[in-house]
């Protein structure tokens, strides 16, 4: 569990300092939800309905387009090497690695949902909505990802190939997250079906996910 | 014959010539008959005549999801009892399985034009299939990327694997959700709701269907075999080349 702490710690560490990039995400929110309004045109009343979708759509393509530095990285400059030889079993060490992704990449992207949403005219119910349900998804865009992210580790082109196989998986996060919000905001169909969902898929993303990379890992590697 | 037979490549190449031409004619012959049946079948009717799009509609869509669920177990193959054909199987199969997947996708959407009055609804099977489809892309893509071929076969397996996941929602979509899309009506409790004029020609295609696949992947995978010899060969020369230099 210390090596665990460890990674995690050196992860974020490696990831608020320079050349980390780890609000590279929620700035790249921020300018596809800006780009909208001048794509379909300022409706006060139009941005407020597709609000959440676009919302969701941002932090899901906000997710994916920074997750194919998390292993690759390492993989260049060796440490990946010395993580995968040591004596945490590497379903650990990429749930740490997926969890420090998460907290510079994810976290921001949720915190940053509620002053986006007042751009889209977004009010307190809806904000709330989508803050809520992008708590309960991003982890599981980050865990799908990292799936991507252990498959493409050694590709020195990988990076579209990543959110080329990884966006069709994250088609059911993208649903359930919508689909709760919108559920939140307009009604009629309840909250808590769509959500209690979103949280399954957050859950089973946990299951699948770090074993999936971990196979990817031993495999793609030698 | 056990699977372990075909692990050597020159026997299973020796093997695929001599059953080639038969599966392939089979396959003609099947095409020939279902078309037939295909075409003097009656008129359903509420369908009219668009219900002659479902014999090859409902065979594509089945082969596509056979198709994955082969290249899952192809996967394992590969993954955990190393067999040497298995990442031969499953890269001749991925395009394969992405043309049905296509052809089911695009049958659907001209039946559904007079039918559903849309070329496409975004109801839970069309998504389902349609992603199933970009993931055949992706596993093409995902061959093509990685340039050694023993490597290549490691993570597309894995990625195969992740994909399956996808087979169960494809099948189950329209009980989960309220969908446009009909229900199961061949294999179902309390048996098939088609009527037996419609269904005997269905089960002639999908045989003209099966057919197909197997005499298209057993070529292709002598290919991929061939193509892996004429790399290795080239590697060869190229080393001998520089050792002369």
């Amino acid at each position: 569990m210390n090596a665990f702490a460890a990674l995690l710690v050196r992860d974020i560490r490696i990831a608020m300092r320079v050349g980390g990039g780890a609000f590279m995400g929620v700035l790249f929110f921020l300018i596809v939800v800006t780009l909208v309004p001048f794509a379909v045109g300022p409706d006060l009343a139009l941005l407020a309905r597709i609000g959440p979708a676009i919302l969701w759509l941002g932090a899901l393509l906000a997710t994916l387009l920074g997750l194919d530095r998390l292993l690759a990285a390492d993989h260049e400059d060796g440490s990946l090497d010395l993580i995968l030889m040591g004596r945490t079993p590497i379903e650990l060490a990429v749930v740490a690695k997926a969890l420090a992704h998460w907290l510079t990449t994810g976290l921001p992207l949720v915190i940053a949902a509620p002053a986006l949403g007042l751009l889209l005219n977004l009010d307190a119910t809806a904000t709330a909505a989508v803050a809520v349900t992008l708590l309960a998804g991003t982890p599981a865009l980050t865990l799908i990802g990292l799936i991507g992210a252990a498959l493409s580790v050694t590709l020195r082109r990988g990076g579209l190939l990543l959110p080329v196989l990884m966006l069709p998986l994250t088609v059911p996060v993208l649903i359930f997250g919508v689909a709760a919000a919108n559920a939140a905001i307009v009604g009629p169909a309840p909250f808590g079906p769509p959500f209690t969902i979103l949280c399954a898929l957050t859950l089973a993303s946990l299951v699948i996910g770090p074993f999936a990379a971990a196979a990817a890992l031993r495999h793609g590697l030698d | 014959m056990p699977l372990i037979d075909f692990a050597n490549p020159s026997r299973f190449l020796a093997v695929v010539e001599r059953i080639l031409p038969w599966l392939a004619a089979a396959g003609a012959v099947a095409f020939a008959v279902g078309i037939n049946q295909a075409l003097i079948a009656p008129d359903d009717y509420q369908q009219g005549a668009t219900v002659r799009i479902m014999f090859i509609h409902v065979p594509a869509a089945w082969l596509a999801m056979f198709t994955w669920a082969l290249m899952s177990v192809a996967a394992l193959g590969t993954l955990v009892w190393r067999h040497p054909l298995a990442d031969v199987a499953a890269k001749a199969a991925a395009p394969i399985g992405a043309v049905f997947a296509f052809i089911c996708l695009a049958t659907g959407s001209l039946w559904g034009r007079p039918m559903w009055g849309a070329y496409w609804v975004w109801d839970a099977r069309l998504t389902s299939v349609l992603v199933l489809f970009l993931l055949y892309l992706g596993v093409i893509a995902l061959w093509r990327t990685v340039d050694d071929p023993t490597r290549a076969a490691r993570v597309a397996a894995i990625l195969t694997l992740v994909g399956s996941i996808n087979l169960p929602i494809i099948k189950f979509s329209v009980d989960w959700w309220n969908t446009l899309h009909q229900p199961a009506s061949v294999f179902r409790v309390g048996g098939p709701s088609i009527h037996l004029s419609l269904l005997m020609p269905l089960m002639i295609m999908t045989v003209a269907f099966v057919l197909l696949f197997v005499t298209l992947h057993l070529a292709a995978m002598r290919n991929e075999i061939l193509r892996r010899r004429v790399r290795t060969l080239r590697l060869m020369q190229a080393d001998a080349a520089l050792e002369r230099a």
